[in-house]
């Protein structure tokens, strides 16, 4: 029988060095999964595999040791149960997400329902190369935004009322970057050392800082044999219908561009950031 | 006319978390804010850095009502917090 190894891979089977093995790649959307799904992957890892599962470095699970002539008959049993193959190739990979603050006292976003949605739009869609998008939630990065193609980082717009504060200097303290001072009667806040991050929000026993969510992204991003830190091109975006135009732009960017097996980043280089930051900055209306 | 936010706080108990790392600095707070009766102050003195930036947040996310934190100039602050039952 002729292996069609293509195929294969679209459904997330990894060829293993074992002859007539494949590790099955599990599709993980922002590192959750039910605790039911995990009693599927656990019973066809005891059935088929070795029971054993392999945690991959992007929040993904695989199955190894799958025989190649079980291969179809795993699919369907995990589909049954509520578990879907993840892909490998030239697409839109697994989209990974810190917990965000469904979960998180730090998140300034929800993370696991823009990983969704952000899944849900692009998850396995076919482009030069393989394409990552990563979610964090907020400043200290967790998630590490910027290793990714695409990267999203949750931070806020703040505003302070005087009317509110009772000048505790809990937010002097809290902020990182040194913005706030207290006066006698007055918080000072420098603008231009605010980074978003928000912990004056956070932190803040009165309400008296206010913050909205906002996401900074990155573009261009690898931690692979090259590795390149994401860039920063637009201020932070302050909802995600703005930031799904942007990533559509970079999406048909890297098909427009890209070569065939040629990392979003080369095709930016190639073509030039002008021109990329053009055609995305066309799509985000200015502040 | 004096701020009447600036009235002082009198603590009704003081702990001293500045032997701790995170997150015993939390646990500890917490322990003396079990201490005491549901209004009742307590007083924390903390290291600056990671412990006044985060154990003021932590309490506050717990439901007490933070109410001032002041440098000591020393490399420690101190951390006033009203009990507040939830």
């Amino acid at each position: 029988m002729a292996v069609d190894y293509a195929a294969l891979k679209n459904g997330g089977f990894m060829r293993q060095k074992q002859k007539n093995h494949f590790s099955m790649r599990l599709k993980v959307v922002g590192g959750e999964l039910e605790a039911s799904q995990l009693a599927a992957i656990a019973g066809i890892a005891e059935k088929y595999g070795r029971g054993r599962v392999h945690l991959t470095a992007r929040q993904g699970v695989e199955i190894p040791f799958i025989k190649l002539s079980d291969v179809e008959r795993v699919k369907a049993e995990l589909v049954s149960k509520g578990v879907f193959t993840g892909v490998c190739g030239p697409r839109v990979r697994t989209v990974t997400a810190c917990q965000g603050s469904a979960v998180c006292p730090g998140g300034c976003i929800d993370t696991y329902a823009l990983a969704r949605s952000i899944s849900e739009r692009y998850f396995g869609r076919e482009l030069p190369h393989k394409f990552k998008f990563g979610v964090t939630g907020c400043r200290n990065n967790c998630l590490k935004a910027e290793e990714n193609d695409f990267g999203v980082k949750g931070v806020y717009f703040v505003s302070w009322s005087s009317a509110a504060c009772s000048l505790c200097g809990v937010c002097v303290k809290a902020c990182r970057q040194g913005a706030i001072s207290l006066r006698e009667d007055a918080l000072i806040m420098d603008e231009n050392l605010c980074n978003n991050c928000g912990r004056c929000v956070k932190a803040c026993p009165a309400g008296a800082w206010k913050g909205e969510p906002g996401y900074l992204l990155s573009f261009g991003g690898l931690f692979g044999n090259r590795i390149a830190q994401g860039r920063q091109i637009l201020p932070p975006l302050r909802d995600t219908e703005t930031l799904f135009r942007a990533a559509d732009a970079a999406l048909d960017f890297f098909d427009e561009y890209g070569r065939p097996g040629e990392r979003f980043l080369s095709a930016i280089e190639r073509a030039g950031w002008d021109v990329f930051e053009k055609s995305v900055q066309a799509e985000v209306p200015r502040a | 006319m004096p701020d009447a936010r600036m009235e002082p706080f009198r603590p009704d108990a003081v702990t001293d978390v500045t032997d701790v790392l995170c997150p015993l600095t939390f646990v500890r707070a917490v322990a003396a804010l079990d201490e005491l009766e549901e209004g009742q102050i307590l007083e924390i003195r903390l290291n600056d850095g990671e412990a006044a930036r985060n154990v003021p947040l932590s309490l506050k996310d717990e439901g007490h009502q933070v109410l001032r934190l002041t440098d000591n100039g020393d490399g420690t602050c101190s951390l006033l917090v009203r009990k507040l039952e939830n």
